[in-house]
């Protein structure tokens, strides 16, 4: 199925700018990059991490470890998810106990996907803190649980009948973000 | 006129194809186009669409290679310190095993547990089976408490797949007589997967009595539809003549055990099924375990890193010797860590519900 594009709202430099503003924040509220710990979610979430985490080496000088998770196993719309969720792996390397991580995602949307990841995480061991970052936040009008980013790379307040669109270059033909929409019943 | 032409000439026409054997031209080349598209040696990612996992035979290469993948990543969750996901919470797995069994009833009592599922073991020793109910009757009853899988192992061939019709739940073959064991078969290519980081092209011999092993017969299904070579050898009485017919899928029947294994990259020994001998079919276990048994010796005739492996219970000395059985090339435990592997990706892949409209971009907006 087809999607219209609505509006392009970011394009590669600006994503690139985005992150980098990201980790500068994060760098700052935590005082460096020491017990730094960044986590993607999977899919388009650990392709972000890994750029933040060189971002924060050129400012840091150290780079922090980079997990990814898989949050299949711990969604709670099993039965609702058609498409057969194929469970990929989650890695997690040395231990999280103790570390400052930063859970990065592209969208935060409904919250839930955050819920489930934070689930996964402290079945991995105790951090001292777990904050937020993604690159887009659809507003918090959509949220269904109670969770908010503490880093933000571009505020897009959306309606429920669109869709933001993240494309990586790790996964798509082109870098940037947009905002797309079903086509409306006349077409069929 | 168009008619006319059709009426006249239809016959001659027809007459014309059968003198040049047209037909069989055309049939012959619709089943080489059949042949053609099946998927050989190509594994494309397909998902499990199934109700229940009854045996090896009826699956498609993709769906075979879509457990492993799945399996590995389930691998995983074992190592971890809190080893259990919440995926199943809320869900009953039904054991219900009327054949005794340690490992498989364990292993998928465990795969479930740690999906957060809760298992039910039932075996008829203490259940109304042995007040002499119908499997029919006893399965009904099970289905009546809505159980979201029943994994039934059974010693008449065929009894799973006769639940199966009867009951809405889910149901896994773990073993149904001399038929099928299809998740043993998993766990043996998982383990030959991780190990050789491939099925395809390589040279598994199988060793022991064919006859009574549903092992055998699944992991011949499994490996052949994989693309590797198979090769079995036992004693003539212990190796039926039925499976004569898939040697053109790449199964080679063996009278030595030394042809067998010679080049082989896994050797796959079976137990002697001392209950299963209702008839006198090798004169003893001293002659069996001298002439069938496995020795180091043998090993020397496989390729240079050539694993073994063997589903367990082992007899000592019998058909594998215990410098074999606790050597270096042994996978022994490795199969049993990949069992839970796989039965959690089984239980997992069958307990899924109905399909909503998601496409598969989904995830790109949350």
């Amino acid at each position: 199925m087809d999607f219209v594009e609505k509006a392009r709202i970011m394009d590669g430099p600006r994503i690139n700018r985005a992150l980098a503003r990201l980790a500068s924040e994060i760098v700052e509220e935590n005082h460096g990059a020491g017990d730094l710990y960044l986590v993607g979610i999977r899919r388009r979430g650990v392709p972000l991490a890994e750029r933040m985490a060189d971002k924060i080496a050129d400012l840091e000088g150290d780079k922090p470890p980079v997990g990814m998770l898989d949050i299949t196993l711990y969604r709670d719309d099993l039965s609702m998810v058609g498409a057969k969720p194929v469970v990929n792996r989650t890695d997690l390397p040395g231990d999280i106990a103790n570390r400052n991580i930063v859970l990065i995602d592209d969208v935060l949307y409904t919250g839930r996907t955050i819920r489930a990841a934070m689930d996964q995480l402290i079945d991995f061991g105790r951090p001292r803190r777990v904050q937020l970052a993604v690159l887009i936040d659809r507003g918090k009008e959509h949220r269904e649980v109670p969770i908010q980013a503490d880093y933000i790379g571009k505020l897009v307040p959306t309606k429920k009948s669109e869709i933001i669109k993240v494309m990586l270059k790790e996964f798509d033909e082109e870098e940037g973000v947009a905002i797309v929409e079903r086509p409306s019943s006349e077409t069929g | 006129m168009a008619a006319f032409f059709i009426l006249a000439l239809g016959p001659w026409v027809f007459g014309l194809c059968k003198k040049l054997d047209l037909t069989r031209v055309v049939r012959v080349a619709a089943v080489q186009l059949l042949i053609d598209q099946r998927p050989k040696t190509q594994f494309m990612h397909t998902t499990f669409e199934r109700k229940d996992l009854l045996g090896i035979r009826e699956l498609s290469a993709g769906e075979i290679v879509h457990i492993l993948d799945t399996a590995e990543t389930f691998r995983d969750i074992s190592r971890r310190q809190v080893k259990k996901v919440p995926t199943l919470r809320g869900r009953t797995v039904i054991n219900l095993f009327f054949e005794p069994s340690t490992r498989t009833r364990t292993s998928f009592e465990i795969a479930a547990k740690r999906l957060s599922a809760d298992a039910v073991n039932i075996t008829p020793s203490n259940s109304s089976v042995s007040k002499g109910e119908t499997l029919l009757d006893t399965a009904r009853n099970l289905e009546a408490m809505a159980p979201d899988c029943i994994v039934i192992r059974h010693s008449m061939a065929g009894a799973p797949h006769h639940l199966a019709r009867m009951c809405n739940a889910p149901i896994v073959n773990a073993g149904d007589g001399a038929h099928e064991h299809p998740t043993q078969a998993l766990l043996d290519a998982l383990t030959i997967r991780e190990h050789k980081k491939k099925i395809e092209g390589l040279k598994v011999a199988i060793i022991g009595d064919i006859l009574h092993s549903r092992v055998a017969r699944s992991n011949i299904y499994l490996l052949t539809r994989l693309g590797a070579t198979v090769s079995v050898a036992g004693p003539g009485t212990l190796v039926p003549a039925e499976f004569v017919g898939l040697v053109e899928q790449g199964l080679r029947l063996e009278k030595r055990i030394e042809d067998a294994i010679e080049g082989a990259d896994a050797v796959i020994v079976l137990r002697i099924q001392r209950e299963r001998q209702d008839a006198a079919f090798f004169p003893s276990m001293r002659e069996y375990a001298i002439h069938y048994g496995l020795h180091p010796e043998h090993l020397k005739l496989a390729a240079p890193d050539a694993i073994v492996m063997h589903p367990g219970p082992i007899n000592r000395g019998i058909e594998i010797s215990s410098e074999i059985a606790d050597g270096s090339t042994s996978l022994i435990l490795d199969q049993v860590t990949n069992g839970l592997a796989v039965r959690m990706a089984v239980l997992y892949l069958l307990s899924r519900g109905s399909r909503a409209d998601v496409d598969e971009d989904a995830e790109s907006r949350k």
